[in-house]
């Protein structure tokens, strides 16, 4: 009865502690948004969190776009060629790579090198008083160090998801034709029929929404880090497993409103 | 110029501050003593309204400042200047760009006006020639002289200062000593120094509070608590360690 008490006990505390953070992480959500509004753009700090972001992160985000892209399609045509639908490899390739793998990858991906890095920062300068030297000097942290990397990430975010759309579909193109024989023509022609702009768009809304999630997380475990150098590593490790968490699990409930929203005709 | 006014403010479950009386007159330079983790610099922080006391206020020119939103505050930050523990220099900056961030900040635009006034900050504190260097390649006592010279470079009323010479050699914290006076002096700046360096202590405070379970113990002049026959803060003054029950 005791372990069973204690058990119930731990997961209360759990659950409460994570409706804390959440509550948390919105606040911190609304703040980045007003001071938005209320303060000045620093556009220099925008366009260097955003070389940080979108330049620096191309070739990982390229490299994993096109390599899911290629395997995705290898693995289709296995599976189609038993039943000689070899010319359906294109569209499921395009659709798939739009509505899940592209913004989910990317994004993960983002999570793991730009949330770890913004975690780390932001606790590095927390730990070090930078933060307080910052509010002493009459600045608002929010929108110094918040604002610009919430609008560097929500803006490159779409447009590397964009790229890895691009690579994907295009390496998927020459697994399937120019390794596997497919006939170029009819993928194509497939491809473009069977694969809408909606999905694109259910892409593009994917990776502007994750962005958000990711940079919340990661600012706000960087801002609330414990004091001491352990506590740098524990935040950037748990703003990176939060942020990935988070991202999959609202990717669910983001697929079933997307496609209810559009394609309910 | 400056008065706290029964001050309470607990960190982690714990009350640090039990009610703290302080003022500070216009030029004046008033020590806080007192031992490791007694609220010295959670009292500097409730200043600068880094930190929200629970009880109590914070009244500067007149002005009552507890309870003012981030944004009121700030107005009063700039008057007020703040020397870090940890000297707290933006590390992704250049001493240039430290010690301008807070003119840029209040609009100072011209690169000509800005390159003049860092130049004099890091003459008074004797960095001239150090705009380049990044915070990382200065030693402990240039980082606490650069973020001296980012605390003063616009003039504030008062200067906080969370233990100047702690992890400083006697020589550099003689020179930190020596720039807090000259700064008084030549700008008429009033301070608050917390520190548990008495030699500091004695040589920059125009007055000395004893700061002991949250409250203000002992005030007086240098000489006054050299004198003071109170077992607490003799004990703390001449550094012995049997008043805590501690013998070799």
């Amino acid at each position: 009865m005791g372990r069973v008490l204690h058990l119930v006990g731990k997961v209360g505390t759990v659950f409460t502690d994570s409706c804390r953070t959440a509550g948390e992480v919105f606040l911190l959500l609304g703040d980045t948004l007003r001071s938005m509004v209320q303060y000045r753009l620093r556009w220099d700090q925008i366009f260097e969190q955003m070389y940080f972001i979108g330049i620096r992160s191309q070739v990982v985000v390229l490299t994993t776009g096109a390599f899911t892209g290629a395997v995705f399609a290898a693995q289709v045509w296995f599976q189609f060629k038993r039943f000689g639908m070899e010319s359906a490899i294109g569209p499921t390739v395009s659709i798939a790579m739009c509505r899940e793998l592209g913004p989910v990858l990317c994004c993960l991906l983002l999570a793991g090198r730009v949330g770890a890095a913004m975690a780390a920062e932001l606790s590095s300068m927390k730990i070090t008083e930078q933060v307080d030297a910052l509010r002493a000097l009459g600045v608002y942290p929010t929108e110094y160090l918040i604002v610009p990397r919430f609008l560097a990430l929500v803006i490159s975010a779409p447009i590397l998801t964009g790229l890895a759309l691009v690579t994907g579909i295009g390496c998927g193109y020459f697994v399937a034709v120019k390794i596997f024989g497919v006939d170029g023509a009819y993928y194509w022609d497939n491809t473009i029929k069977f694969t809408d702009s909606k999905d694109v768009v259910i892409a593009l809304i994917k990776s502007f929404i994750f962005a958000i999630i990711i940079s919340a997380i990661a600012c706000h475990k960087g801002m609330n880090c414990p004091p001491g150098t352990a506590g740098v590593g524990k935040t950037t490790t748990e703003a990176v497993v939060n942020a990935s968490l988070t991202l999959l699990i609202v990717n669910f409930f983001l697929t079933v409103l997307l496609n209810a929203l559009l394609y309910s005709n | 110029m400056l008065e706290l006014h029964g001050i309470r403010k607990s960190m982690g479950g714990q009350e640090v501050l039990r009610g703290v009386n302080l003022r500070v007159g216009p030029a004046e330079r008033v020590v806080v003593i007192g031992r490791s983790g007694c609220g010295k610099s959670v009292m500097l922080r409730v200043i600068m309204g880094l930190l929200q006391p629970e009880a109590g206020s914070v009244v500067f020119e007149g002005k009552k400042l507890t309870g003012l939103s981030e944004e009121e505050w700030n107005p009063y930050r700039r008057k007020i200047g703040m020397l870090f523990q940890g000297a707290a220099l933006f590390d992704s900056l250049s001493v240039f760009a430290n010690l301008a961030f807070p003119l840029r900040e209040q609009g100072e635009k011209s690169e000509e006006v800005l390159r003049q006034k860092v130049a004099e900050a890091l003459r008074i504190v004797s960095l001239s020639g150090t705009e380049e260097k990044m915070p990382a390649e200065l030693s402990g006592g240039m980082k606490k002289r650069a973020a001296l010279a980012r605390a003063i470079i616009s003039r504030p009323d008062i200067m906080l200062y969370d233990e100047p010479t702690t992890g400083l050699d006697p020589i550099v914290a003689d020179s930190i000593n020596r720039l807090i006076l000259h700064l008084g002096k030549m700008f008429g700046m009033a301070s608050i120094v917390v520190t548990h360096d008495m030699v500091s202590a004695r040589m920059v405070g125009d007055r000395i509070s004893y700061l002991h379970e949250g409250k203000i113990y002992f005030e007086g002049t240098p000489d006054q608590v050299d004198r003071c026959q109170d077992p607490l803060v003799r004990d703390f003054v001449r550094g012995h360690a049997e008043g805590i029950g501690i013998t070799g």
